[in-house]
C-alpha cells in the first residue's frame, strides 16, 4: 500500500553542510556510478556524446549566489537528492503501490517492477528528486544506497551512501536522525540544521547546515575614487549618435 | 508543466464523455433504440478514448492494470476505479435502453453519480499537488466539473441548460485564471525557502547542475508561449463560451448545433493546454526559472 507509515523507529538520512561543500560534483558522479550498476534499472543517458546530452541522475548540485544587503555576495553550492520526507507526497499519489516508505528505516524506495511510469510522483515532489528514466520507463530516485549501507560484503567503512563515502570536503554525513545522540543529530543541533521548503509540509529527514558567517568586507579601497566613470554623458560625435539613435 | 497531448486529450474528452453520460443517466425520459445507441456511442467513445489516451503518457503502459490497486490513498487510482465503475453502470443502463427499450432509472442515477465522481477524481489528481500552486485549489474540481456538465449538456442537446452551464463554467474559468496568476506568490515558496538561504539576502541561481536539459526541466519547467497567454485565454473563452451560446441562440439547426459542439471542444482544448502550460511547478525555482 502507498500509505505512509505512522512512525518509523529509525530515520536514516543525510546531513549536508552548505558551508563546506565546494561544488565539485564528485557526489553526483559517484552516485551515478554506483547506482547505474547496482540496485534496479541502470541510470541511462540519451545522446551522451552528441550535441544534446541528457540523462538520469539521483543527485544534482546547484550553485546559488546570495546577495546580502551589505557585504560581498556569497556563492553557495546546494547538492540536492531525495530528502526521504516523513510526509512524502510522492508516496501517497502512487497508483500502483510501487512507491513506498520503509517502516524500519524510513527510506523512500520505488519497486521498479510495479512502476507504470506515470510520473505523478515526480510531479508531487517539490524538490525534483525523482526522474523518470527515458530508456527504462520507470521512476528512479535516491535509495540512500540501500544496497551499500546493509551490505555485509563491503568493508565496514564503505557501508554508507556512495555520495557520502566519496565527498572530498566531508560535507556529507549519513546517520539516524531519529536518534538524538547520533553524530548527525548532534551536528544538526550544533549548526542549526534546516529543512528545504518547510512550507510545503513534507517534513524532510535530510537536513542542510547553513553556511557560517564570513569575515566582514574590508573598508573601501583607496583606489575607489579613481574608478568612477570619467564621462557621465556622451559628448561630441557619440553624443550626437546617441541622440540620433534615440530618435529613430 | 509540460502540456502533453495525451493528457490534454485525456482530461478534455473523458470530461466531455462522462458529462454526456451524466445527463443520459439523469434523463427522466431517456432516448431508446437507435437514438440511445448513437448517444451512448458518443459518450463511451469520448470517455474510453480519453482514458486510452492517458495510457500513452505512461512509461510502462503494459502494467497499467496495477493502477487500480491503490484506491485507498491515490487519486489517480481512484480515478481509474471510478471510471470503470461508471462505464459499467452506464453500459448496463444503456444496453437496456438500446436493446430492450427498458429504462432502469436507479441504474442511470448510479451511473450518473459515478460519472461525476470520475470527473471529480480526475481533477483531484491535479488539485492535490501542493508542488503546483496554480492547481492546488478547491476551484480546480469546480472548473473540471462545471466544464464537464456544460459540455455534456451541449452534447445531449439540452439547449437552455447548456447555455446556462457554459456561462457558469466561463465564470469559474475566469476566476480560476485570476486566482492561479497569484498562486505561486501566495504559496510562500521562493528560491529563498527552497535553498534555506532566503534569510541571508537575495538568492540568485548562479550555475545549473548541468549544461544540458533533463527530465525535470522537460516535464515541469515548461515556459514556452507564456507571452501569448492573454490571447489564448480570450480565444479559449470565445470558442468554449461565446460562439456556442451565440450558435444556440440561433433557430435550431443540426449544423449550427454541431458547430457549437466543435467550437466548445476546441475552446476546452485550448483551456486545458493552458491549464498545463501555465502551471508552475516549484522545482523550477531551483533552476531560477520562475
Amino acid at each position: 500500500m502507498t500509505e505512509l507509515p505512522a512512525t518509523s523507529t529509525r530515520k536514516l538520512g543525510l546531513v549536508i553542510d552548505l558551508d563546506t561543500c565546494v561544488g565539485c560534483h564528485a557526489c553526483v558522479i559517484s552516485c551515478k556510478g554506483w547506482n547505474t550498476e547496482n540496485y534496479g534499472a541502470p541510470l541511462s543517458d540519451q545522446d551522451p556524446y552528441g550535441g544534446d546530452p541528457s540523462g538520469t541522475f539521483l543527485n544534482r548540485v546547484h550553485s546559488y549566489e546570495v546577495l546580502p544587503d551589505t557585504g560581498p555576495a556569497q556563492l553557495v553550492h546546494v547538492p540536492k537528492s531525495c530528502l526521504h520526507c516523513e510526509d512524502a507526497p510522492c508516496v501517497t499519489v502512487c497508483p500502483t503501490g510501487a512507491s513506498y516508505k520503509r517502516v524500519e528505516d524510513g527510506i523512500v524506495l520505488v519497486n521498479e517492477t510495479d512502476c507504470i511510469g506515470c510520473g505523478l510522483c515526480a510531479w508531487a515532489c517539490p524538490y525534483g528528486a525523482r526522474e523518470l528514466d527515458a530508456a527504462e520507463g520507470v521512476m528512479k530516485k535516491c535509495t540512500l544506497c540501500v544496497d551499500r549501507i546493509y551490505n555485509q560484503n563491503l568493508p565496514e567503512v564503505d557501508r554508507e551512501p556512495a555520495c557520502v563515502r566519496t565527498c572530498p570536503a566531508n560535507a556529507r554525513h549519513f546517520g539516524d536522525l531519529a536518534d538524538p545522540d547520533s553524530a548527525v543529530s548532534r551536528l544538526v543541533v550544533a549548526r542549526g540544521g534546516m529543512d528545504l521548503m518547510p512550507e510545503q509540509g513534507t517534513r524532510p529527514v535530510n537536513k542542510y547546515l547553513p553556511p557560517r558567517q564570513r569575515d566582514a568586507w574590508a573598508d573601501t579601497s583607496v583606489l575607489a575614487p579613481f574608478l568612477t566613470p570619467v564621462a557621465e554623458e556622451p559628448r561630441g560625435f557619440l553624443g550626437w549618435l546617441d541622440k540620433a539613435l534615440d530618435k529613430l | 508543466m509540460h502540456p502533453a497531448p495525451s493528457i490534454i486529450a485525456f482530461t478534455t474528452f473523458s470530461g466531455l464523455g462522462f458529462g454526456l453520460l451524466f445527463w443520459l443517466g439523469v434523463d427522466p425520459t431517456p432516448p431508446k433504440g437507435w437514438v440511445a445507441f448513437a448517444f451512448f456511442c458518443i459518450g463511451f467513445a469520448l470517455a474510453v478514448g480519453g482514458l486510452a489516451a492517458s495510457t500513452l503518457h505512461l512509461g510502462r503502459p503494459e502494467r497499467a492494470l496495477k493502477a487500480f490497486s491503490q484506491w485507498r490513498s491515490s487519486w489517480l487510482s481512484r480515478e481509474g476505479c471510478c471510471a470503470v465503475a461508471a462505464l459499467g453502470a452506464m453500459g448496463g443502463y444503456g444496453a437496456c435502453l438500446i436493446f430492450a427499450g427498458l429504462n432502469i432509472a436507479p441504474l442511470g442515477w448510479l451511473g450518473a453519480a459515478l460519472s461525476l465522481l470520475t470527473v471529480f477524481t480526475t481533477s483531484m489528481i491535479y488539485a492535490q499537488l501542493k508542488s503546483v500552486p496554480r492547481w492546488y485549489s478547491r476551484w480546480t474540481p469546480v472548473l473540471f466539473l462545471s466544464l464537464s456538465l456544460a459540455g455534456g449538456a451541449l452534447l445531449s442537446g439540452r439547449v437552455i441548460m447548456a447555455m446556462v452551464l457554459m456561462l457558469i463554467a466561463g465564470g469559474v474559468q475566469i476566476w480560476w485564471w485570476h486566482r492561479g496568476d497569484g498562486a505561486l506568490r501566495a504559496s510562500g515558496t521562493t528560491l529563498g525557502t527552497a535553498t534555506g538561504l532566503g534569510g541571508r539576502g537575495e538568492v540568485r541561481a548562479f550555475e545549473p547542475p548541468h549544461t544540458g536539459t533533463n527530465y525535470l526541466l522537460r516535464e515541469m519547467v515548461y515556459v514556452v508561449a507564456r507571452r501569448h497567454v492573454l490571447k489564448l485565454r480570450g480565444l479559449a473563452l470565445i470558442l468554449m463560451l461565446v460562439l456556442p451560446v451565440a450558435l444556440l441562440l440561433l433557430p435550431f439547426h443540426h449544423i449550427s448545433a454541431a458547430l457549437a459542439v466543435l467550437c466548445h471542444i476546441a475552446g476546452v482544448l485550448i483551456s486545458r493546454w493552458l491549464f498545463f502550460a501555465e502551471a508552475e511547478h516549484v522545482v523550477g525555482l531551483y533552476y531560477g526559472k520562475r
